[in-house]
């Protein structure tokens, strides 16, 4: 045997072991990945940015004694009934259709016992969801699945869906094993086929349509709900401007950690904005019009903790919305269920073929014996109790900052621990003054 | 009869007048005037009500009715009976784009032409155009009848679902998946109660029909040239 020394094996960076398993899959079946959830990459976020707290300079209030508040208002712009929330954390928009009906009153039972609001999606409003939530939010998609002007006035607001995180300029597809007879009739589509959902609205196109189509929900609803606007990740600064001048009350920025319920790898991980890139662009369109903390912001994509919380109200958000986060308070990705997701192909904390509609933890499908699994009493539970904890933290980083509410928190509480992060939240790299963009370099 | 004159009380005052009636209401039947091409007039109506609008509308006229009748005496802007669920919108003169779009039920009826995307995710709203649509009309029609007394731009019926497209003139191309099919005597009987709805003369039998070939109902890579 030679006995020369070798160079150990090496793997290529470009080409690693999940590059070259997709090329594998590729080749063997001719069509592209499809999966659930948001962006996996690594992507600068939350994580790269630091709380300075307070010392001399700052005086911080007592953890255990002195209020931080955490309520918001939407909608304070144009709508006769704003919304009041208890904490500045809301439900993102999941459909009825990509989740079970199960895990859509889980959902509105753990929004109304944290006190925030939750969001239909895709496919219309449930009365399980509507029943179960008291704050409830009512989407306006391009595909208009279960529109009606019935469920539009049973809502406490409207939300329009231009785009989300995990796919600007991307609709959606239903794929036809999770077309149960429910959904089906809800969607006026024949059980079992695809069902597309259009990445255009069709009856309006560019904001001064989208003025018009905002104009007439109010007047359907008597000027009652506030309105949303929801856009993905790609040109917030401008995209957030034009909301504003269509006449939203509020805006809501899904940045490419947001999650979707199906949609091709290549589009998630390669199309739009990380949602710390997004939010000061927004932010300074907000002020630049004057209309910050008149028009609120409401941003999603990668929230997990009151951390996350206070670092995006920090940077100017008024709100911020989970959905992913949320799914995995209900029990999605569960070690429970390790067994079963192995047999799926993947492992607890990876599981993401949620259009396939076998969720092991009953969430993500229509199979009625695995979404009975979900127990929605305790999953909302659950649910509620996460909602708190984060509530929590946020409060906590607040108080350690000098701040009797979390809306109080500001860019000047924060450094940067990359030069990435600290260019993209226009916040001082930890250590010194310089914010990168700034000052002439 | 009741009379609202748009110039005096804006769309706000229509609407809110309009929406606060019972739908036991003796008062049916109200007028307005000077709609002067404003957006949203009639909006989100639920009682059974019949409106005259004397003169053009904008935007949206018409939108998410329920149980009204409503006829423009004028032409009317983009999305006229969008999402409608149920009653009659009856259009005397053209219609922009997206007429009828997204309608779950009742009658839209053009006497004249529609613009394109007519029909657009229809979703089972009967549409009698006297006239001619422009291209993509019934784009993913999922449910109804969209009749074209005239004739049919490009692309009708792309990526059409189930819905029924029933064409008197020329059709300039068919999108995606959409074919020409069988007349048969469910369709005819159809087309006859339709175009008698709309106060049509056409006769049934001059119609072609055209729908899904419900080859891309369920994705398949061989089909990607297709779209």
């Amino acid at each position: 045997m030679d006995k020369t020394p070798r160079t150990l094996p090496r793997k290529s960076a470009t080409f690693d072991d999940y590059t070259l398993s997709e090329i594998r899959r590729a080749a063997s079946t001719g069509i592209y990945d499809i999966r659930g959830a948001g962006a996996k990459r690594r992507l600068p976020h939350f994580d790269d940015l630091l709380f300075l707290g307070a010392s001399i300079s700052r005086y911080p209030l007592e953890g255990y004694r002195e209020k931080c508040g955490t309520n918001v208002v939407l909608g304070t712009r144009f709508a006769k009934k704003p919304i009041e929330l208890k904490i500045p954390i809301t439900i993102a928009g999941m459909s009825f259709g990509s989740l079970s009906a199960q895990a859509k009153e889980a959902l509105g039972r753990g929004a109304t016992i944290a006190g925030t609001s939750t969001t239909t999606g895709d496919g219309g409003m449930t009365p399980e969801e509507r029943g179960q939530s008291k704050t409830l939010v009512y989407q306006y998609l391009p595909s208009r699945y279960g529109m009606n002007p019935d469920d539009l006035r049973k809502a406490d607001a409207i939300e329009i869906v231009i785009g989300q995180g995990a796919k600007p300029g991307g609709g959606g597809m239903l794929l036809g094993q999770k077309i149960s007879d429910r959904v089906a009739a809800m969607r006026c589509l024949p059980k079992g086929i695809d069902q597309r959902s259009a990445c255009r609205h069709p009856d309006w196109t560019g904001p001064d349509d989208l003025e018009i189509k905002i104009h007439e929900l109010r007047e359907i609803t008597n000027w009652e709900k506030p309105i949303y606007v929801k856009i993905g990740g790609a040109r917030p600064y401008y995209d957030v401007a034009l909301a504003v001048k269509s006449g939203a009350d509020v805006v809501v920025l899904d940045g490419m950690q947001g999650g979707t319920a199906a949609t091709q790898e290549v589009f998630i991980e390669h199309v739009g904005q990380p949602t710390l890139a997004c939010i000061r662009p927004a932010v300074r369109a907000l002020q630049e019009l004057g209309m910050h903390r008149k028009v609120q912001l409401i941003v999603s994509g990668g929230i997990r903790n009151g951390a996350d919380v206070a670092k995006a109200l920090a940077l100017g958000v008024d709100a911020v919305s989970i959905g992913t986060a949320a799914l995995v308070a209900l029990g999605d990705n569960d070690p429970h269920y390790e067994a079963e997701y192995n047999e799926l192909g993947s492992t607890a904390g990876a599981y993401d073929d949620w259009h396939e509609g076998r969720d092991p933890a009953g969430i993500t499908t229509q199979d009625p014996e695995l979404a009975k699994r979900l127990d929605p009493v305790k999953a909302g539970r659950r649910l509620s109790n996460y909602l708190k904890v984060m509530t929590l933290e946020a409060q906590t980083i607040a108080r350690a900052n000098g701040k009797s509410h979390v809306h109080n928190l500001e860019p000047e509480d924060l450094c940067a621990l990359t030069v990435e992060a600290a260019a993209m939240a226009q916040v001082p790299l930890a250590g010194t003054d310089w914010i990168p963009g700034r000052g002439g370099y | 009869m009741n009379e609202l004159d748009l110039h005096k009380v804006g769309v706000r005052g229509i609407n809110s007048q309009l929406h606060s009636l019972p739908k036991n209401t003796n008062e049916k039947h109200w007028v307005i005037q000077n709609p002067r091409g404003q957006h949203s007039i009639a909006v989100g109506l639920d009682a059974p009500l019949q409106i005259d609008i004397r003169g053009h509308v904008g935007f949206y006229c018409g939108g998410m009715n329920k149980d009204a009748e409503l006829t423009i005496h004028g032409h009317a802007g983009v999305g006229t009976a969008e999402n409608m669920m149920s009653g009659v919108v009856w259009v005397k003169g053209n219609s922009s784009e997206s007429a009828g779009a997204t309608g779950n039920g009742g009658l839209l009826v053009i006497e004249g032409d529609a613009s394109s995307r007519c029909g657009i995710s229809m979703k089972g709203i009967d549409i009698v155009v006297g006239g001619s649509v422009g291209h993509m009309s019934a784009f993913m029609a999922q449910r109804g009848n969209l009749i074209v007394c005239g004739d049919a731009g490009d692309a009708l019926g792309d990526s059409i679902y189930e819905a029924r497209l029933y064409v008197k003139g020329k059709v300039a191309s068919l999108g995606a998946d959409c074919i020409e099919k069988e007349m048969r005597a469910e369709h005819l009987a159809d087309l006859e109660r339709l175009l008698k709805a709309a106060k049509r003369k056409e006769k049934p039998s001059d119609f072609r029909r055209y729908g899904s070939a419900r080859k891309l109902y369920n994705f398949s890579v061989d089909h990607a040239d297709a779209y």
